[in-house]
């Protein structure tokens, strides 16, 4: 015991010089800068979504929600846009959804990188990009004129799902891609097909991001005005009140994030809280989706199996 | 009598990278062959290309003709009946997301199996082979992802016998492996000679003398030297380099 005390040397005792507390001290401000640009960026966001809701509830109520706007939109609720926008969002996400996964499962597993696939990927990246007035009227020349479709829930959906499309493939291309390649070779090695591998270990190893893609889609869809506005929305429409079914396929409807505008700048002598109202629904309904989201992400990533 | 495995000529080629230099030679059946060699020789990449996992690899290409049971591997029509012929163990170990008894039943129900009893009775068998069944025997339904690296390692083994193949390529197995379980495992692979061919790449030397019946020495995507191990190892290779290798003394 001794022997070994002596032959060890002496221990060095920490030292806090000036060159310590200086390091320590530029941490702390480092820290501070950037605790405070979250605080900025925050104050805003808060600012406006308290002074929309503070504006806008005391108007909003069940009959609010579930009837037609009515005496020129200045009075009445908005069922026929927020059902309108409901549909729309439906019947684009049927189309997109499955597309966009599908198109993503074959780009990340099945494709080979040659000059087609690295055409796909450019253009997916660069349709992602593109101002949603040119979806718009794309999709007015494609599907109302060149199909035929007119006006109408659908033609609207398809302009909503092919401008979405591109978020749906690189979100899922990303949660495919974060299945460890490892895994695939493993499968590859004992014979199983590239369908088998995909279908048993990176579908149900990547649903949890792909999921959250398609949900944060939603959001967008709902929130867009443009697009619907040159293929299928209307100003004004008055539907059965009560019936989810109101609207057909083709039928020209109403939309949330339209009548917001329509509201705030093309109707005279409507309540100052109306728009403040039609906000706080859109608003509240995309925190609501999106929060289905995080707790969808997190309840399966829980149950992550690596 | 027909080889097993017939190597002729092959060159393979990552982009423009070059790997094997046209290297020819053959298995036998139901022989331990070694490979040897130092890293980036290509030993990995060789048995890539024989059960055709090399293909996926973008951008890469390869000559020469790799035959198994006398027919050309680029020739099959059944690339995936050619993989299950040949049990794979890659270096790393991968336990798949999947519970441990998933992990071994996945090779024969992508194959077509079905019958519980039946997958009961192999699973547990490609498990004992691997030395790995006492150890999870009572916990099978847990996540083949959450053992430890050498048990991860020995589930990889029992996956890659669970398709019963006829030839058995061990890519540097025991490199997660504590010796007493590379023992044992060695003692299992002297016993499956029997049934199967095995083709042991490894960077211990001393396995490839206690296992192999001939070792083939390559080095920068060359054949070197290759012959029945009790000449690679014993006081005359042919080769200079092999002797150095084998004693420790290259580089
Ligand atoms: N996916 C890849 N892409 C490009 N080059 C590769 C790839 N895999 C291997 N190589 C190259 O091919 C050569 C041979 O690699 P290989 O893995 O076959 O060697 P190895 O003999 O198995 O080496 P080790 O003993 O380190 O495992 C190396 O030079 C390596 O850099
Ligand atoms: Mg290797």
């Amino acid at each position: 015991m001794t022997m070994h005390a002596e032959a060890s040397p002496t221990p060095v005792p920490f030292v806090v010089n000036d060159a310590v507390r200086r390091k320590m001290k530029h941490e702390k401000i480092a820290k501070g800068i950037f605790a405070t640009m979250i605080v900025l960026m925050l104050l805003p966001l808060i600012g406006i979504l308290g002074y929309l809701v503070s504006q806008g509830a005391p108007l909003i109520s069940w009959d609010f929600l579930t009837t037609n706007p009515a005496k020129g939109m200045t009075q009445g609720g908005i069922w026929s846009a927020l059902l309108g926008t409901i549909w729309l969002v439906i019947v684009s996400l049927c189309i997109s959804a499955p597309m966009g996964v599908m198109a993503a499962v074959y780009l990340n597993e099945y494709a080979r990188d040659n000059w087609f696939t690295r055409i796909v990927n450019l253009a997916v990246v660069n349709l992602a990009g593109v101002p949603s007035i040119v979806h718009a009227l794309f999709g007015m020349g494609a599907f109302v004129l060149f199909f035929d479709m007119g006006r109408g829930i659908l033609a609207a959906s398809l302009t909503l799902a092919v401008m979405t499309m591109p978020v749906v493939i690189t979100s899922t291309r990303e949660a495919l891609g974060a299945v460890p390649m490892s895994f695939r070779e493993a499968c590859w090695n004992v014979g199983a097909t590239k369908w088998q591998t995909i279908w048993k270990i990176v579908l149900p190893n990547s649903i949890s991001g792909i999921l959250t893609g398609v949900i944060l889609e939603i959001s967008r869809k709902a929130g867009e005005t443009v697009p619907i506005m040159f293929t299928g929305a209307v100003f004004f429409k008055k539907i059965q009140e009560g019936d989810f079914f109101a609207y057909g396929l083709n039928d020209q409807c109403m939309a949330l994030s339209m009548h917001l505008y329509t509201v705030t700048t093309q109707v005279n002598g409507a309540p100052r809280e109306l728009p403040f109202a039609v906000a706080t629904v859109l608003i509240v309904s995309i925190i609501l989706i999106n929060s289905t989201a995080i707790a969808t992400r997190a309840w399966l990533r829980s149950r992550k199996k690596w | 009598m027909v080889s097993k495995i017939q190597v002729q000529n092959l060159r393979t080629w990552y982009g423009e990278k070059q790997v094997h230099h046209g290297i020819s030679f053959h298995v036998e059946p139901n022989e331990i062959f070694g490979i040897i060699g130092p890293a980036q020789s290509g030993k990995t990449t060789l048995l890539r290309a024989i059960n055709r996992t090399f293909e996926f690899t973008a951008g890469t290409r390869q000559e020469g003709v790799i035959s198994v049971d006398g027919e050309d591997v680029k020739r099959v029509r059944d690339v995936y009946e050619l993989r299950r012929k040949i049990g794979m163990v890659a270096p790393l170990p991968v336990g798949l997301p999947l519970s441990i008894y998933d992990n071994v039943a996945f090779a024969p129900r992508s194959a077509g199996m079905r019958n519980k009893g039946e997958l009961d009775e192999l699973v547990e068998r490609c498990l004992t082979q691997a030395a790995l069944w006492d150890e999870v025997k009572d916990r099978l339904d847990s996540l083949g992802t959450k053992l430890s690296g050498g048990q991860q390692q020995r589930l990889t083994i029992a996956r890659a016998l669970s398709h019963q193949p006829e030839i058995l390529c061990l890519d540097e197995f025991s490199i997660a492996i504590d010796p007493v379980t590379t023992m044992r495992i060695e003692d299992v692979l002297k016993v499956l000679k029997k049934d199967m061919t095995i083709i042991l790449v490894t960077n211990l030397v001393q396995q490839a003398r206690r296992l192999a019946a001939r070792t083939m020495f390559l080095w920068n995507g060359e054949i070197i030297e290759c012959d029945k191990t009790e000449v690679i190892f014993g006081g005359k290779p042919a080769d200079k380099r092999t002797h150095d290798y084998v004693n420790g003394i290259f580089g």
